[in-house]
Protein backbone atom coordinates (compact mmCIF):
# COMPACT_ATOMS: atom_id res chain seq x y z
CA UNK A 1 0.00 0.00 0.00
CA UNK A 2 1.54 3.25 -1.13
CA UNK A 3 0.80 6.18 1.16
CA UNK A 4 1.53 9.89 1.07
CA UNK A 5 4.65 9.30 3.18
CA UNK A 6 6.26 7.22 0.43
CA UNK A 7 5.94 10.08 -2.00
CA UNK A 8 7.16 12.64 0.52
CA UNK A 9 10.22 10.54 1.35
CA UNK A 10 10.98 10.06 -2.35
CA UNK A 11 10.74 13.77 -3.02
CA UNK A 12 12.91 14.52 0.02
CA UNK A 13 15.55 12.15 -1.32
CA UNK A 14 15.39 13.71 -4.80
CA UNK A 15 15.61 17.23 -3.35
CA UNK A 16 18.69 16.29 -1.32
CA UNK A 17 20.34 14.80 -4.41
CA UNK A 18 19.65 18.06 -6.25
CA UNK A 19 21.08 20.16 -3.42
CA UNK A 20 24.21 18.03 -3.29
CA UNK A 21 24.60 18.50 -7.03
CA UNK A 22 24.33 22.28 -6.78
CA UNK A 23 26.95 22.39 -4.04
CA UNK A 24 29.37 19.75 -5.28
CA UNK A 25 29.51 20.03 -9.04
CA UNK A 26 31.97 22.35 -10.77
CA UNK A 27 30.10 22.65 -14.05
CA UNK A 28 27.51 25.36 -14.67
CA UNK A 29 25.31 23.13 -16.84
CA UNK A 30 25.23 20.35 -14.25
CA UNK A 31 24.37 22.91 -11.58
CA UNK A 32 21.38 24.01 -13.67
CA UNK A 33 20.38 20.36 -14.16
CA UNK A 34 20.56 19.83 -10.38
CA UNK A 35 18.20 22.78 -9.92
CA UNK A 36 15.79 21.03 -12.29
CA UNK A 37 16.01 17.89 -10.12
CA UNK A 38 15.12 20.01 -7.06
CA UNK A 39 12.17 21.64 -8.86
CA UNK A 40 10.88 18.23 -9.85
CA UNK A 41 11.11 16.96 -6.28
CA UNK A 42 8.95 19.89 -5.19
CA UNK A 43 6.50 19.22 -8.04
CA UNK A 44 6.13 15.64 -6.83
CA UNK A 45 5.28 16.92 -3.35
CA UNK A 46 2.63 19.28 -4.73
CA UNK A 47 0.96 16.57 -6.80
CA UNK A 48 1.07 14.02 -3.98
CA UNK A 49 -0.38 16.42 -1.41
CA UNK A 50 -3.00 17.61 -3.91
CA UNK A 51 -4.02 13.98 -4.44
CA UNK A 52 -4.12 13.47 -0.67
CA UNK A 53 -6.35 16.51 -0.13
CA UNK A 54 -8.50 15.69 -3.15
CA UNK A 55 -8.00 19.04 -4.92
CA UNK A 56 -6.60 19.98 -8.32
CA UNK A 57 -4.61 22.87 -6.84
CA UNK A 58 -1.48 20.75 -6.51
CA UNK A 59 -1.48 20.04 -10.24
CA UNK A 60 -2.09 23.71 -11.02
CA UNK A 61 0.86 24.84 -8.91
CA UNK A 62 2.95 22.18 -10.65
CA UNK A 63 1.90 23.69 -13.98
CA UNK A 64 3.14 27.11 -12.87
CA UNK A 65 6.37 25.66 -11.49
CA UNK A 66 7.02 24.06 -14.88
CA UNK A 67 6.54 27.40 -16.66
CA UNK A 68 8.87 29.15 -14.25
CA UNK A 69 11.38 26.33 -14.73
CA UNK A 70 11.22 26.86 -18.49
CA UNK A 71 11.88 30.60 -18.06
CA UNK A 72 14.69 29.86 -15.60
CA UNK A 73 16.30 27.38 -17.99
CA UNK A 74 16.13 29.85 -20.90
CA UNK A 75 17.69 32.71 -18.92
CA UNK A 76 20.19 30.47 -17.13
CA UNK A 77 21.43 28.90 -20.34
CA UNK A 78 21.70 32.31 -22.02
CA UNK A 79 23.85 33.43 -19.09
CA UNK A 80 25.97 30.28 -19.39
CA UNK A 81 26.55 30.97 -23.09
CA UNK A 82 27.53 34.58 -22.38
CA UNK A 83 29.88 33.56 -19.56
CA UNK A 84 31.44 30.88 -21.71
CA UNK A 85 32.25 33.44 -24.42
CA UNK A 86 34.22 35.46 -21.87
CA UNK A 87 36.27 32.75 -20.14
CA UNK A 88 36.04 29.64 -22.35
CA UNK A 89 35.24 27.49 -19.30
CA UNK A 90 32.18 26.26 -17.47
CA UNK A 91 33.86 26.01 -14.07
CA UNK A 92 32.07 28.43 -11.72
CA UNK A 93 35.35 28.95 -9.82
CA UNK A 94 36.66 30.85 -12.86
CA UNK A 95 34.06 33.58 -12.47
CA UNK A 96 35.33 35.56 -9.51
CA UNK A 97 35.31 39.08 -11.00
CA UNK A 98 32.54 40.20 -8.68
CA UNK A 99 34.21 38.79 -5.58
CA UNK A 100 35.52 41.33 -3.08
CA UNK B 1 0.54 -3.84 -8.06
CA UNK B 2 0.50 -0.12 -7.34
CA UNK B 3 3.24 -0.56 -4.75
CA UNK B 4 5.42 -2.47 -7.20
CA UNK B 5 5.01 0.26 -9.81
CA UNK B 6 5.79 2.92 -7.21
CA UNK B 7 9.01 1.22 -6.14
CA UNK B 8 10.14 0.65 -9.73
CA UNK B 9 9.54 4.28 -10.72
CA UNK B 10 11.05 5.59 -7.47
CA UNK B 11 14.19 3.48 -7.95
CA UNK B 12 14.57 4.67 -11.54
CA UNK B 13 14.09 8.32 -10.50
CA UNK B 14 16.59 8.15 -7.62
CA UNK B 15 19.26 6.22 -9.54
CA UNK B 16 18.94 8.46 -12.61
CA UNK B 17 19.14 11.63 -10.49
CA UNK B 18 22.19 10.30 -8.66
CA UNK B 19 23.87 9.59 -11.98
CA UNK B 20 22.94 13.07 -13.25
CA UNK B 21 24.87 14.54 -10.34
CA UNK B 22 27.71 12.00 -10.51
CA UNK B 23 28.21 12.08 -14.28
CA UNK B 24 31.33 13.74 -15.77
CA UNK B 25 29.89 14.25 -19.24
CA UNK B 26 27.06 16.83 -19.35
CA UNK B 27 25.54 15.10 -22.38
CA UNK B 28 24.92 11.92 -20.38
CA UNK B 29 23.65 14.04 -17.49
CA UNK B 30 20.95 15.55 -19.70
CA UNK B 31 19.94 12.14 -21.09
CA UNK B 32 19.73 10.65 -17.58
CA UNK B 33 17.65 13.58 -16.40
CA UNK B 34 15.15 12.78 -19.16
CA UNK B 35 14.98 9.20 -17.79
CA UNK B 36 14.36 10.62 -14.31
CA UNK B 37 11.57 12.85 -15.65
CA UNK B 38 10.00 9.86 -17.37
CA UNK B 39 9.94 7.96 -14.07
CA UNK B 40 8.39 10.99 -12.35
CA UNK B 41 5.71 11.11 -15.04
CA UNK B 42 4.93 7.49 -14.19
CA UNK B 43 4.57 8.49 -10.52
CA UNK B 44 2.18 11.28 -11.52
CA UNK B 45 0.02 8.71 -13.30
CA UNK B 46 0.00 6.64 -10.09
CA UNK B 47 -1.17 9.80 -8.29
CA UNK B 48 -4.16 10.15 -10.65
CA UNK B 49 -2.63 13.18 -12.35
CA UNK B 50 -2.39 12.15 -16.02
CA UNK B 51 -2.48 15.78 -17.20
CA UNK B 52 0.60 16.62 -15.14
CA UNK B 53 2.32 13.47 -16.37
CA UNK B 54 1.75 14.48 -19.99
CA UNK B 55 2.90 18.07 -19.36
CA UNK B 56 5.96 16.70 -17.61
CA UNK B 57 6.90 14.70 -20.70
CA UNK B 58 6.04 17.42 -23.24
CA UNK B 59 7.40 20.50 -21.46
CA UNK B 60 10.26 19.06 -19.42
CA UNK B 61 11.57 16.14 -21.42
CA UNK B 62 10.48 17.62 -24.72
CA UNK B 63 11.27 21.32 -24.49
CA UNK B 64 13.51 22.20 -21.54
CA UNK B 65 15.87 19.25 -21.95
CA UNK B 66 16.20 19.89 -25.69
CA UNK B 67 17.24 23.45 -24.79
CA UNK B 68 19.89 22.00 -22.48
CA UNK B 69 21.06 19.61 -25.19
CA UNK B 70 21.39 22.49 -27.66
CA UNK B 71 23.58 24.43 -25.23
CA UNK B 72 25.72 21.40 -24.37
CA UNK B 73 26.31 20.77 -28.07
CA UNK B 74 26.84 24.47 -28.82
CA UNK B 75 29.48 24.95 -26.15
CA UNK B 76 31.10 21.64 -27.02
CA UNK B 77 32.65 21.12 -23.57
CA UNK B 78 32.67 17.41 -23.23
CA UNK B 79 33.90 16.97 -19.69
CA UNK B 80 34.97 18.96 -16.70
CA UNK B 81 38.57 20.08 -16.45
CA UNK B 82 40.72 17.22 -15.20
CA UNK B 83 41.91 19.45 -12.34
CA UNK B 84 38.52 18.97 -10.70
CA UNK B 85 38.74 15.20 -10.21
CA UNK B 86 36.93 13.41 -7.42
CA UNK B 87 40.00 13.60 -5.17
CA UNK B 88 40.11 17.40 -5.28
CA UNK B 89 36.35 17.75 -5.42
CA UNK B 90 35.89 18.21 -1.68
CA UNK B 91 38.94 20.41 -1.45
CA UNK B 92 37.97 24.07 -0.84
CA UNK B 93 36.22 24.98 2.40
CA UNK B 94 33.20 26.24 0.46
CA UNK B 95 32.67 22.79 -0.97
CA UNK B 96 33.09 21.11 2.40
CA UNK B 97 30.48 23.49 3.72
CA UNK B 98 28.19 22.67 0.79
CA UNK B 99 28.61 18.93 1.25
CA UNK B 100 27.90 19.31 4.97
CA UNK B 101 24.83 21.40 4.27
CA UNK B 102 23.35 18.92 1.81
CA UNK B 103 23.96 15.99 4.17
CA UNK B 104 22.34 18.02 6.96
CA UNK B 105 19.36 18.74 4.72
CA UNK B 106 18.96 15.05 3.90
CA UNK B 107 19.11 14.14 7.61
CA UNK B 108 16.59 16.85 8.45
CA UNK B 109 14.17 15.68 5.75
CA UNK B 110 14.40 12.08 6.97
CA UNK B 111 13.96 13.19 10.58
CA UNK B 112 10.92 15.33 9.78
CA UNK B 113 9.31 12.56 7.77
CA UNK B 114 9.98 9.91 10.41
CA UNK B 115 7.83 11.90 12.83
CA UNK B 116 4.96 12.03 10.37
CA UNK B 117 2.02 9.69 10.94
CA UNK B 118 1.09 7.33 8.09
CA UNK B 119 -1.47 9.04 5.85
CA UNK B 120 -3.26 6.99 3.22
CA UNK B 121 -4.80 8.31 0.06
CA UNK B 122 -8.57 8.36 -0.26
CA UNK B 123 -10.11 6.08 -2.86
CA UNK B 124 -13.33 7.12 -4.50
CA UNK B 125 -15.24 10.03 -5.94
CA UNK B 126 -12.62 12.71 -5.36
CA UNK B 127 -10.06 10.64 -7.24
CA UNK B 128 -12.16 10.85 -10.39
CA UNK B 129 -12.46 14.57 -9.81
CA UNK B 130 -8.77 15.40 -9.62
CA UNK B 131 -7.74 13.35 -12.64
CA UNK B 132 -10.18 15.16 -14.91
CA UNK B 133 -8.56 17.64 -17.29
CA UNK B 134 -11.83 19.56 -17.48
CA UNK B 135 -11.63 20.37 -13.78
CA UNK B 136 -8.01 21.46 -14.03
CA UNK B 137 -8.83 23.69 -16.97
CA UNK B 138 -11.79 25.19 -15.19
CA UNK B 139 -9.77 26.02 -12.08
CA UNK B 140 -6.89 27.32 -14.19
CA UNK B 141 -8.99 29.71 -16.25
CA UNK B 142 -11.32 30.96 -13.52
CA UNK B 143 -9.69 30.85 -10.09
CA UNK B 144 -6.12 31.18 -11.32
CA UNK B 145 -6.74 33.24 -14.45
CA UNK B 146 -4.57 36.13 -13.30
CA UNK B 147 -1.63 33.87 -12.47
CA UNK B 148 -2.04 32.21 -15.85
CA UNK B 149 -1.87 35.53 -17.70
CA UNK B 150 1.05 36.67 -15.55
CA UNK B 151 2.84 33.47 -16.58
CA UNK B 152 2.51 34.39 -20.24
CA UNK B 153 4.16 37.75 -19.53
CA UNK B 154 6.90 35.91 -17.63
CA UNK B 155 7.57 33.66 -20.62
CA UNK B 156 7.69 36.67 -22.94
CA UNK B 157 10.15 38.47 -20.65
CA UNK B 158 12.29 35.34 -20.37
CA UNK B 159 12.33 34.99 -24.15
CA UNK B 160 13.37 38.60 -24.72
CA UNK B 161 15.94 38.35 -21.92
CA UNK B 162 17.47 35.18 -23.34
CA UNK B 163 17.72 36.71 -26.82
CA UNK B 164 19.32 39.91 -25.48
CA UNK B 165 21.77 38.02 -23.24
CA UNK B 166 22.93 35.47 -25.78
CA UNK B 167 23.22 37.92 -28.67
CA UNK B 168 26.75 38.70 -29.79
CA UNK B 169 27.86 42.25 -29.04
CA UNK B 170 28.88 44.20 -32.08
Amino acid sequence: MVSLNHFLILSGVLFSIGTAGVFLRRNLITVLLSIEVMLNAVNLTFVAVGRYLGTVDGQIITFFVMTVAAAEAAIGLALVITLFRHRETLNPDAYTALKW
Amino acid sequence: MEAVAFYIFAAIAVVASLLVVGQRNPMYSVMLLIVSFGALAGLYVLLDAPFTAVTQIIIYAGAIMVLFLFVVMLLNVEREDSATSVATMVGPTGMKLGAGLSVLLAIEVVWALSRLGESHFGHDAETVNISSVARIGQALFTQHAFAFEATSILILVAMVGAVVLARRER
